[in-house]
Formats: structure tokens, C-alpha cells, sequence
């Protein structure tokens, strides 16, 4: 039996129905993701985002029915050939929005526990908690972007609701899932102090949170949205500069948990 | 040893055996960093003689050269920096920096690297090398045939070391700090002894007078000493005599030789048992120690030598490559990490960062944590260190090996290899497509056979013919190394550095190649896409029309890998059916330095979508921009490359943001660690690891006075960015850096 065949049954017989034949929509994979969890990861960026984020830097994720079909065995082959580069990392599976394909990314992840990788979801939360469940049964790690934490602000950012995240985090926090908060600061849209200070009080309610990540903005992606024809609102916004990141980085830090940016 | 009664005794003081002292004798380190000190106040006023001395260099291009004197041991008198605070003494010339000819390689050569500075050679030492003196570069056209006269001019073959020293030798210059000379000059007569009741045969001639070349050499090295006030005739007794000792020996080697690279062995370990005893007794301090190696380095950064702008524009940066290996396991399981491992890693902080010497780790999975973790610090900081898999070395070398130039293993003191430069086989390709016509001018260089037809490149047709014209062109390859080692021998012999190897030593002819990922890619997109070749009115394939999508190099896809392992064996082979001189044997290397840029500039189109004149990808690295899927598909990939039928060497440069390695230190540190470890267990044999922002390259090249000692790894040795041509910068700059877009 080859390797990848094993994986495919040690996926199916964890779960039913998380079949390792089901496709799901691939944007791209990254083989060295050094920031997205801990240690190297390897990481897979699925099509198809309900938010719209203004910062966005993968736009072209956004489309649920672009990028290429594959498998769950298809993904896992490619995984499962960087594998030894994975021992203290992982997957880390990103997009887009992965709990858009819910069940392609629980196929996944379980597939991923089935070669015994570490797995990570990296999502802002927007999703069905039903639809989230066999995810978050087989992600060791969540990273939960919270785009902003005041209501109205969150909805100019991202054109969706904050509620369904808070829910999302909840869940996290009956289930203890280990999970490290993400925040993307761009200055004069997620710089708004106040709603900083609410969440990183928020915060101090989730035994289960182990980390801070702050990513400043950059405009690396604003390429992408050119092409593609979307109007791209931040032209004038530049990164924040290291006072502006260090005044937020010391307001996380009340959560008690590490902060990086 | 009477001299040395404190140390353990074994064979090695019956026979000259280095290893055998090292490991009787070596404290291996376990530990971490936290022992070490910062530069002295000596050092730091040294090293801002030395900056200010490196500046005025810039400036002129040269800071003097000699015109008359042609180099050697004793061709020049002593020199100092400030003779009250060196702790190690010794310069090539009578004054530091000051550049020597050595006319002997090729008297061309040397009055026209002294024209490019405004020099002019002596006419009475012209008329020497061009009258009576034959040299080396003359030997060699002497013999050279049409067929390896053509090669070289079009540029499928390039950088024969056929006008300069083919270096890459490394002389073992611990035997004089741990035997001193006269021992060495007593083996060598035994030598010379032992071949007198034999039949007096080419062979033995020629070794009879090896040697007495070597037993002169030996008698002006410690001639030289003299001039210092030293004697090194007995043992070093001590650490800053076994440091100055061992120097000395280098430093000979140098002041004779201007071979191409010229290494330094694998010495820190060997210092460190000298070391360890003097602290131990309480002779030296940790300051001391480290004052010393931080000396030592900063001479060996002060080495020189003549280039002419040619040599410069291939190679760059005037690199000497004093290579030194650190680190690695020994065989009996115990580490070869010392103190003075990480002593000279500690250079690097303590002067700063810089391309020589070429530090080397030989990297295992078996190393200790602490030494790991430090050189993953130090490169994230300097971007000066390479990294060697010594778990895929020391089966063949056993473990007293050491690198010569960028990626060259050899067994100290006990191997030599015959430099071979490289062949540049994506030029092969396209001769093959042509029927052995060069793509550029039209000239039959290769063997005639019937041009390609047909409308589109069949797969098959196109690797038949590849396969006859590697058969050919490593004939000629072959053939012209031959000529070349043959002539080196003959007049440009390095009689110090063989004085320090044993009399029976292994050979290789260390041949290389260029343009892999080229190659590979090219017949992927045969095999996988259709592509068309389009004729000039001649009838020369001069371009290629490329439909549809083909695998990539460097995207850990076996469809097109496989590709390039097989061109890495096929080459191999028939390397391997060719005679070589002095039995040498056949090995390989996939390594372009920065040579990269100029064979691009040499080679048309290829079927990959490469244009005409665009540099290749650097040794074994994918094209750029070509690995889509990251760094780690781009390693493994390259892992793939078998070391057994490349054994010289097979090169990768890495380069990637500090952002995209980690949120912070320790992070990046332990991402840096794991890489290392998990491409060693695939078996890739050599990284370079550069860690810097696009931004700060950028800043450079307006702004060089702003980054005088900004070091980048490139192929196998480190240069100074600011001391790269502008179209090598910018090849730099557009290589892939893994930095990923993310927010």
C-alpha cells in the first residue's frame, strides 16, 4: 500500500463521512509557513471568502469555485512529501475562508491527524457552528482573526456581523481549544483604541487563549486586487509605523498572554 | 612528545596523524554560548586599522601591488599592522593588503590585472616569464586541441582554470603546529629514501621531484618564521604558538599560491585541544582565547590576491575562499563541536560580519542543541555562514574531512582534487537541438548530425541526441582538464601545500555543471507542453513557442525532479568513462558560484521560456520565481539530487525576510533549526542561508559607504553585496526571497 492510500483509510475510519474522496476547492499551498502556528508549516489556502475585507491580501481567494479541485488524498499526497520538514509544525489550513468548505476541511484535518501532523485552522470565525463542529474536532490549534471588536466597524471592515465570530470564539472557549488571537492593524480603520481595549478585555475570559499575533498591515497584495478588477479602498493607508504597533502591542499585553507582531 | 608531555598519547607521534591527536585529545562541547567574550580592546582597535586600510582599498581598487618580485615564501620581508597588539603575525607582502604577481600561472594574466590598476609590470621580470621561464597558461595552449579551443570560446565550457591557480588544494596545516617543521621535513626525506632502490620510472621521477620540491618549501616556510622572529622548527607548546604556527603554514601557502580558492582545512578543533590546556592550567583566559581566533580571522580576511576585472565580473567580490569547517560528529558518535567552534562563529559578532573566512558548519541532526541553536542565531544575524550535511559526507570521508572553496569535501592532508570548473550544460541542450551548432553565432562547435525536424521537440528524439552530444562534451571536458593539471603540475605545482599532505593521496578530477534547473525545466516543457522551435532564415533554432503547462523545478514535483536527477546521473557517467590524468577519479559538482550570471549571458533562448542572455539560477537552485510552492518544496527538490553522483558538491542558496522565518527570535532560531535538520535527513547536501529584507539590499545599492561589511551568501561562498557588479546585484535582488505575502 502506498502512503497515501494508508492516509485515505486512516482519514475514513476516524470519521464517517469525512471521506478522503471529497474534493474541495484549492487556491494554493505555501510549503514553509513559518508564521502561521508553531513551527514550519506547511499550509493550504482554500477558495471562497463571505467577508470582504478591505484589507485583503489574498482577493483572489475570494471566488468559493475558483482555484484548482482536488481531492482530500490529492492534498494530503502533496502534504505527506514534505512531511519530515513538518515534526514541530504542522498543517495550517487558510484561505479564504475555510469554513466555507467545511467539509473538505475537516476531511482534511482529519486526514492530517491521520499522518499524526499538528493541524491549525487560521479563520475569522464567519460560519454555521454545525458546519464548524468536525472541524474543530480535529484542529489542534485555532487562529481566530477578529477583524475589530466594535460592531459597526467590524461590518465597514468586512461587510459581514461580528456576532457570528464572537459565537465561533465561544464555542472555542467550551471546547478549551488552544487557540492565538490574530489582529491586522491598518492605521485610521483598526487603530480605533477603545474597541482594542474592549477586546483585549474580552479576552481575559478565555482561559484557552495562548497567544497574540499583531499583523501590521502591508500592501503586498494590493497587486492582486488590480488585476482582478476590485477597487481597492487603502491605496492612501500606509503600514502602521513601530509607535502605533507598540501603543497596541502594550494594550494586548493586559491579556496576560504573549503578544507578537 | 617531549615537548607536549601533557597530552594523550597515540600513533600519531610515531606518524604524521592529525586525526589521531584530535581525537585523543579534544574536549567535545555540549554546552551553550553564554562563555563567550566580546572582542578586546586590541582587537578593536586592530580591526579599525584593518576597516580603514579595506576602505582606502576600495577606493583605488587595489591598496599597492608588487611589479618586480614574483611571489613566494621569502619574496618579501615581514610586515605588521601595529606589531604591539597582534597576537598573530604575518603578511603575504611587506605591506597588509599589498597585492604579489605570480607570474608563474600565466605572465598575461598578471601584466594585465596590473594595467587594470594602473601598474605596470617590471619589463625585466616580463622578459623572465615570457623568455625563459615557460609558464603555465603557456603550457596549456601548447597542448590544447581545436576541439577544447572552441569549447572554451563559445562558452559551453567556462572557467577553466587554464590562465590562473586552480587552488582547492588544502594543505594540512595543523601538521606544522603539532609536529613543527623539522619532523615534517624528516618524513618527507624518509620519502625521498624509500624511492631510491626502485625502478626509476615516470612515475617515481616525478614524485622524487614533488617531493624535493616540497622539502625546499618546507625549509623557506620556516626560513620565513625567522623573519618574524619565530622558530617553528619543534611543536607549538601552547595555544597562541599552535594559532601562529598553523598561520604561518597558511600563510606560505598564500604567499605562493594564488589558487582560485585557497581553504584553510578544518583547524578549530584541532586549536581547541591547545586551548583547552592552556585553560585549564591557567595560561590563557577566555578573553585571551577568543582574542586569539578573533586575530587569526582578521588575517585571514586580509588575504589578497591580483584578479584581473574579468575574473572579478565572474566571481565578484575578489573571494579567496578560506574556507573553514566547523562542527560535524565523529565517528565514534561524539560531537567535534569545541569551544573553539563557537569561537569562531563569535568572530562574526566580535568584528562584525564578512565573506571570508568562508564559514562552514558541516551540519548533522546529531549536533548539540546549544551549537545548533547558535549558528541559527548567527546566521539570522550575519548571513554568513553555509551549511554542509556531514551525515551524507562522512560515510565518504570519514571525519577529518574538510571543505575546499565553496562545497568541495576532502579528506585533510589525504586528498586533492584537480578543478574542473563547469560545463554548461543548458548550452549542450540547445547544440543538441542545433546538431551541434552554437545557438549565438551559428559556428559548428559539437559534432555535426542532422538538425531536428520536425514541427514540434518529441521528447525522446531530443534526449537521444542530448546523450550523444554529453558524450562528447565530456570528452573534450575531459580532455582539457587534463591538459590543464597537467601543465599545473608541470609549472605552477603547489609545493607547500602538497608538503603538507601525505605522499600517497587520493585524486579527483572535480568536474561541475551549469544551468541544471535550465535543463530540467527545458525538457519538461518538451515532455509535458508542446513546444516549437522557431529557425532564422539559417535554419538555427534561435527561440521556442511554448503551449501549455509543464512542471516546474523546485516545486518537489518528481514529474519534472526526476528530470534533473537523471541529467545529474547521465552526466555522472559519462564523466566516469573518460581517462583522466593521474588516475584521478571523476567526480561532480552542481555549483555556478556567481558565474550564474555570466553562462546566462552566454546562452539563447531555451525551451523553458528562459530568454536569450537572462542569468541561470545559481548552482542547483530552481529558476527563479519558478518555485511557486515555497521554500521548503524548492529544498526538497533539491534534496533530491543524488550526493553519490555529485560528490563535489551539490548547492543550494537560500534567501528569506526575517519576517517570513518567525514573529521572533526564538522562533525564527527554532524554524531556522528544524529546515536545517529535516534538508540534511532528505539529504541535501549544502544551504546557504541569507536572512535579509529586500529592502536592505535595495538601500545598499544606492547607499554602499552605508553598508561596508553587509555580507550575502551566493553559491557557496559569501561576498560583500556592496562589492558585487550592479547586474549581479540586481540578479540577487530578483531571486526569489521567500517572503511570503500575508497579512
Amino acid at each position: 500500500m502506498d502512503e497515501s492510500s494508508r492516509h485515505q483509510k486512516s482519514a475514513a475510519v476516524l470519521d464517517e463521512g469525512l471521506d478522503s474522496s471529497l474534493v474541495g476547492h484549492v487556491h494554493s499551498f505555501e510549503s514553509m509557513g513559518a508564521v502561521d502556528g508553531p513551527g514550519l508549516r506547511f499550509v493550504v489556502f482554500l477558495q471562497g471568502c463571505p467577508l470582504r475585507c478591505q484589507y485583503c491580501h489574498n482577493p483572489d481567494c475570494r471566488e468559493p469555485t475558483g482555484g484548482r479541485l482536488l481531492s482530500v488524498s490529492q492534498v494530503i499526497e502533496e502534504i505527506s512529501h514534505h512531511r519530515r520538514f513538518l515534526k514541530h509544525g504542522g498543517v495550517t489550513i487558510s484561505g479564504g475562508e475555510p469554513l466555507l468548505q467545511a467539509r473538505f476541511t475537516a476531511a482534511l484535518l482529519a486526514a492530517c491527524h491521520g499522518l499524526k501532523l499538528h493541524t491549525a485552522l487560521d479563520t475569522s470565525g464567519f460560519g454555521t457552528l454545525e458546519r464548524a463542529h468536525p472541524i474543530l474536532d480535529h484542529a489542534d490549534l485555532v487562529l481566530l482573526d477578529i477583524k475589530n471588536f466594535d460592531p459597526q466597524r467590524y461590518h465597514d471592515v468586512t461587510n459581514v456581523d461580528l456576532e457570528t465570530t464572537l459565537r465561533f470564539a465561544e464555542e472555542l472557549r467550551l471546547r478549551n481549544k488552544p487557540f492565538w488571537l490574530r489582529y491586522v492593524l491598518v492605521p485610521n480603520l483598526t487603530d480605533n483604541r477603545e474597541a482594542i481595549e474592549a477586546l483585549s478585555r474580552y479576552l481575559l475570559a478565555f482561559p484557552n487563549l495562548e497567544r497574540i499575533d499583531i499583523l501590521p498591515f502591508h500592501k503586498l497584495g494590493e497587486s492582486k486586487w488590480e488585476s482582478l478588477g476590485y477597487p481597492y479602498k487603502l491605496k492612501e493607508t500606509e503600514s502602521p509605523d513601530a509607535a502605533l504597533i507598540c501603543e497596541v502591542m502594550r494594550i494586548f499585553a493586559k491579556t496576560g498572554r504573549p503578544v507578537y507582531s | 612528545m617531549q615537548s607536549n608531555p601533557s597530552f594523550t598519547s597515540g600513533i600519531w607521534q610515531d606518524s604524521i596523524d592529525v586525526r589521531d591527536f584530535i581525537q585523543k585529545n579534544y574536549t567535545p562541547y555540549e554546552g551553550d554560548a553564554h562563555f563567550l567574550s566580546g572582542p578586546t580592546v586590541a582587537s578593536q582597535k586592530l580591526w579599525n586599522l584593518v576597516c580603514e586600510l579595506m576602505k582606502e582599498e576600495r577606493r583605488k581598487g587595489v591598496l599597492d601591488a608588487e611589479t618586480k618580485t614574483p611571489a613566494g615564501i621569502l619574496a618579501h620581508g615581514p610586515a605588521w599592522l601595529d606589531k604591539s597588539l597582534e597576537m598573530v603575525v604575518g603578511f603575504q607582502t611587506d605591506r597588509p593588503l599589498k597585492r604579489s604577481i605570480m607570474p608563474q600561472g600565466g605572465s598575461r594574466v598578471v601584466e594585465q590585472a596590473l594595467e587594470s590598476y594602473g601598474y605596470k609590470l617590471d619589463p625585466e621580470t616580463k622578459a623572465v616569464y615570457t623568455r625563459y621561464r615557460k609558464t603555465h597558461n603557456q603550457g596549456v595552449f601548447d597542448a590544447y586541441t581545436r576541439d577544447m579551443r572552441a569549447v572554451r570560446s563559445s562558452g559551453i565550457i567556462t572557467g577553466l582554470p587554464d590562465a590562473y591557480g586552480r587552488g582547492r588544494i588544502i594543505g594540512d596545516y595543523r601538521r606544522v603546529a603539532l609536529y613543527g617543521v623539522d619532523r615534517l621535513i624528516e618524513f618527507k626525506k624518509y620519502d625521498l629514501r624509500s624511492l631510491e632502490d626502485v625502478a626509476m620510472t615516470e612515475e617515481v621521477i616525478r614524485t622524487r621531484e614533488e617531493t624535493s620540491e616540497q622539502l625546499a618549501a618546507l625549509n623557506e616556510l620556516k626560513a620565513m618564521a625567522k623573519l618574524y622572529g619565530f622558530d617553528i622548527s619543534q611543536p607549538a607548546r601552547n595555544g597562541r604558538e599552535a594559532v601562529q604556527w598553523l598561520y604561518f603554514a597558511y600563510l606560505a601557502a598564500v604567499k605562493e599560491q594564488d589558487g582560485a580558492a585557497m581553504s584553510l582545512g578544518r583547524v578549530s578543533t584541532f586549536l581547541d585541544v591547545f586551548i583547552e590546556r592552556d585553560l585549564r592550567e591557567g595560561i590563557l583566559g577566555e578573553r585571551e582565547a577568543q582574542e586569539l581566533i578573533d586575530h587569526l580571522v582578521m588575517k585571514l580576511r586580509m588575504v589578497r590576491f591580483l584578479r584581473t576585472p574579468d575574473y572579478n565580473e565572474l566571481f565578484s567580490g575578489e573571494p579567496t575562499w578560506v574556507t573553514e569547517s566547523i562542527g560535524g560528529m565523529g565517528e565514534d558518535g561524539r560531537t567535534l563541536v569545541t569551544r573553539t567552534s563557537f569561537r569562531f562563529l563569535q568572530t562574526l559578532r566580535n568584528l562584525g560580519p564578512a565573506p571570508e573566512p568562508n564559514l562552514t558548519v558541516l551540519w548533522s541532526e546529531s549536533l548539540p542543541k546549544a551549537f545548533k541553536d547558535f549558528c541559527a542565531l548567527i546566521s539570522v544575524d550575519t548571513s554568513a555562514i553555509q551549511y554542509e550535511n556531514d551525515d551524507v559526507m562522512r560515510p565518504y570521508y570519514g571525519d577529518d574531512y574538510g571543505i575546499a572553496c565553496c562545497v568541495s569535501a576532502m579528506r585533510i592532508g589525504k586528498q586533492m582534487q584537480f578543478f574542473g570548473a563547469r560545463a554548461n550544460l543548458a548550452k549542450g541542450l540547445l547544440y543538441a537541438i542545433n546538431g551541434g551548432r552554437d545557438e549565438k553565432s551559428g559556428e559548428q562547435i559539437g559534432p555535426k548530425t542532422q538538425p531536428l525536424n520536425s514541427e514540434y521537440l518529441d521528447y525522446d528524439e531530443v534526449m537521444q541526441r542530448y546523450d550523444t552530444l554529453l558524450d562528447w562534451l565530456a570528452r573534450t571536458y575531459i580532455g582539457a582538464l587534463n591538459v590543464i593539471h597537467y601543465m599545473h603540475d608541470r609549472y605552477n605545482y603547489e609545493r607547500l601545500e602538497m608538503a603538507l599532505h601525505d605522499r600517497e593521496i587520493l585524486r579527483t578530477m572535480a568536474c561541475g555543471i551549469a544551468g541544471l534547473s535550465v535543463v530540467a525545466d527545458s525538457l519538461s516543457a518538451i515532455k509535458y507542453a508542446r513546444v516549437k522551435p522557431i529557425r532564422n532564415r539559417e535554419g538555427l533554432v534561435v527561440d521556442y513557442e511554448v503551449t501549455g503547462e509543464f512542471p516546474e523545478y523546485g516545486n518537489n514535483d518528481d514529474r519534472v525532479d526526476r528530470i534533473a536527477v537523471d541529467v545529474v546521473c547521465r552526466f555522472m557517467d559519462k564523466l566516469r568513462q573518460q581517462r583522466t590524468y593521474r588516475h584521478a577519479v571523476p567526480t561532480q559538482s552542481v555549483l555556478t558560484i556567481t558565474s550564474n550570471v555570466v553562462y546566462g549571458k552566454k546562452t539563447g533562448n531555451t525551451p523553458d521560456g528562459r530568454k536569450a542572455g537572462m542569468p541561470f539560477a545559481p548552482g542547483a537552485n530552481p529558476m527563479h520565481g519558478r518555485d511557486t510552492q515555497g521554500a521548503i518544496s524548492a529544498l526538497a527538490s533539491v534534496a533530491k539530487l543524488p550526493y553519490q553522483q555529485s560528490l563535489d558538491g551539490i548547492s543550494y542558496t537560500f534567501s528569506i525576510t526575517p519576517q517570513a522565518l518567525g514573529h521572533e527570535e526564538s522562533e525564527t532560531r527554532g524554524n531556522l533549526v528544524d529546515l536545517l535538520d529535516a534538508y540534511t535527513e532528505a539529504g541535501g547536501h549544502h544551504i546557504n542561508v541569507n536572512v535579509l529584507n529586500r529592502e536592505t539590499l535595495l538601500e545598499a545599492m544606492e547607499h554602499p559607504e552605508k553598508f561596508p561589511q553587509l555580507t550575502i551568501r551566493v553559491s557557496g561562498y559569501a561576498v560583500n553585496f556592496i562589492k558585487l557588479t550592479r547586474e549581479q546585484q540586481l540578479d540577487v535582488i530578483h531571486r526569489t526571497f521567500h517572503g511570503r505575502v500575508r497579512a
